[in-house]
């Protein structure tokens, strides 16, 4: 929908909706700039915590492509951030790897089990797709605690020979002056940064190509998109895939970061799941932009108030009930009914 | 024949809203279909693009069974249809809209298709409306885009779900013009309508559906002179 798509004989002009994109893209590469200099000011707690915006922010967007866009709610994404971490132990502990390239061959096997997964869950309807997936997230749980090498049920930790072994922590040792396990984080801040942005990149350009086209038809009025061409299963199952790769590698991202691993924590329901839900409800679903937004809100609501544990528990639903019932289209619809901006402009309003 | 209905039924738990249906429908042929309110007709147009399954029957379409085949590649092998109740995609612009008949119905490239979606456009007077959400159109130009979606797929055959109700009489003058153009292109129609003058402007051959069953069809004229015919009709009237 690019304005070449016009020729010289049409008497009329195709916009997008977006407002004005050339702007937009440069203040989004000015801000990826500001983030990619941010360590060597920032304090290692900032760092930390910007690697945990950076992957929550990059699950929210794939939850949000799977739910938001091809109706797929899925209740059990869990399964490859788990499954991404196990593959990022399995193959650096036992495989000998190098961390990053297991972070891409995660990724790949990712997509190699959703094949099969979706063939199960995608007979399922409405709800019973959500419980479907979350059952299977199970499932990939319990096959996990029985693998002894990788720790069983109590899991296993990455030897520091791994951990120190992803490429250019000495430069950033030597170069920032800093500590080894502040360089470590400083460039895991940097593989979550790439991550993050090829995530972003990525779901803009599926949603940008003749694919987000259907998407958006598909969103909109399912039934009608079937009718008017669009192979809705073969579209859902690409989506599915597609979002299961790249959650697989933030899983195993998040692994190699954390350098601990245990099936209850890597399969959690709460941290993959509910709270990557979270952040998009609040922010806006349906929308590039929703779960940018609903990534800050969280990010901010778990720094400061974390610590009222149950209380904080209790905040957090209380408030997406009521951004669902009195704001369904987020915080970024709240913006949008204030004042018409688009920051990607991708033609969904 | 491009459309062959045969014996087809549907019946949802114990009432059932198709039953025995036969019904052709030649190459560039324009059939109208009336019955009163809950006689069947949606769903047998639900039948014909497969959205629903039927209990029993067949439907033909280009000398291809349509049983098992689903709504997309019915749409591909060329049924386009509207909907009573006009399902935009809201947060997609007009033009859009279009563009998602027209390169998953008929598998072009957007570059392809983009000067005939305008044209498309421009012969239901939605040119000017191109670039809005179709979420914002009003209801009568909801219907146009109904239709210019479905003309955007390229379809041999056209299914029409009453469109013509709630317009004045110019604007329904100027949609029984734009269907006769669009006739003259070669597509076949079927057409439901309550708005019986508009459909006999139009129609070759009228079908009249009463509790899922054929009750009548021939010679339009003829066809409305029936008794049980004009009582129906009467009923849709008031
Ligand atoms: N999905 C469905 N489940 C149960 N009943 C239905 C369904 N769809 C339609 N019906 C019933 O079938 C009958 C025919 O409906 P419809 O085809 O919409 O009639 P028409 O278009 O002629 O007004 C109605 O009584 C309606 O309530
Ligand atoms: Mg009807």
């Amino acid at each position: 929908m690019d304005d070449s798509a016009a020729k010289p004989a049409q008497t009329f002009r195709i916009e997008t909706a977006g407002g004005a994109p050339r702007i937009a893209a440069s203040i989004a590469v000015l801000i990826v700039l500001v983030l990619a200099l941010l360590p060597m000011v920032a304090s290692r707690t900032l760092v930390q915590d910007f690697i945990f915006l950076f992957y929550m922010l990059a699950l929210a967007q794939c939850w949000n492509l799977l739910a938001g866009y091809a109706g797929l709610i899925s209740v059990g994404q869990q399964a490859f951030v788990g499954l991404g971490g196990y593959l990022l132990f399995a193959l650096t502990l036992i495989g000998g790897l190098n961390p990053l390239l297991a972070i891409l061959l995660a990724g790949v096997i990712s997509a190699l089990c959703a094949l099969p997964t979706a063939l199960i869950v995608f007979r399922l309807r409405g709800a019973y797709f959500a419980i479907g997936t979350w059952v299977v997230a199970e499932v990939y749980r319990l096959v996990f605690a029985q693998i002894k090498p990788l720790g069983g049920g109590t899991g296993t930790s990455l030897t520091s020979s791994v951990t120190s072994s992803v490429p250019g922590i000495e430069q950033v040792r030597a170069l920032l002056d800093v500590r080894t396990p502040a360089a470590r984080d400083i460039v895991s801040y940097w593989v979550a940064l790439t991550l993050v942005v090829a995530t972003l990149a990525a779901v803009y350009f599926i949603l940008r190509s003749r694919r987000g086209l259907a998407l958006g038809a598909i969103r909109d009025q399912e039934a009608a998109a079937a009718g008017l061409g669009v192979d809705i299963y073969r579209i859902k199952l690409a989506v599915y895939v597609a979002t299961a790769a790249m959650t697989g590698m933030i899983g195993a991202l998040i692994y190699l970061q954390k350098a601990r691993i245990s099936p209850d924590a890597a399969f959690s329901v709460l941290d993959w799941t509910a709270y990557v839900i979270f952040i998009v409800v609040i922010g806006g679903i349906g929308t590039m932009e929703g779960p940018v937004i609903g990534a800050v809100v969280f990010y901010l609501m778990q720094r400061y108030l974390a610590d009222f544990g149950a209380w904080y528990l209790i905040l957090l639903g209380t408030l997406g009930i009521l951004i669902m019932l009195f704001a369904p289209r987020g915080l970024w619809g709240l913006i949008l009914n204030w004042r018409d901006v688009t920051i990607f402009p991708i033609g969904d309003g | 024949m491009l459309l062959e209905v045969t014996g087809l039924r549907k019946s949802f738990g114990s009432i059932v809203v198709a039953d025995a249906l036969d019904l052709v429908v030649a190459p560039g042929e324009a059939v109208g279909i009336i019955g009163p309110n809950g006689a069947g007709k949606t769903t047998l147009f639900n039948l014909i693009a497969g959205g629903l399954t039927p209990t029993a029957g067949h439907i033909r379409f280009d000398g291809r069974d349509l049983l098992g085949v689903a709504p997309p590649a019915r749409c591909r092998a060329g049924i386009g249809r509207t909907h009573q109740i006009p399902q935009p995609f809201e947060k997609l612009t007009v033009f859009e809209n279009l563009l998602v008949g027209a390169v998953y119905g008929r598998q072009k490239s957007e570059r392809e298709v983009a000067q005939a979606c305008g044209e498309i456009l421009e012969r239901l007077g939605l040119l000017r409306r191109a670039n809005a959400l179709a979420g914002s159109l009003t209801l009568l130009e909801r219907k146009r885009l109904e239709m210019a979606r479905a003309l955007a797929t390229a379809p041999k055959l056209l299914l029409l779900d009453e469109i013509a109700g709630g317009l004045t009489e110019g604007e329904c003058g100027e949609l029984v013009a734009t269907i006769r153009e669009i006739r003259k292109t070669g597509v076949a129609i079927l057409w439901i309508e309550h708005v019986v003058h508009a459909l006999l402007a139009v129609i070759d051959r009228l079908v009249v559906l009463n509790f899922g069953r054929k009750i009548a069809e021939g010679e339009p004229k003829a066809v409305m002179q029936r008794p049980d015919v004009h009582q129906i009709y009467i009923g849709i009237e008031a």
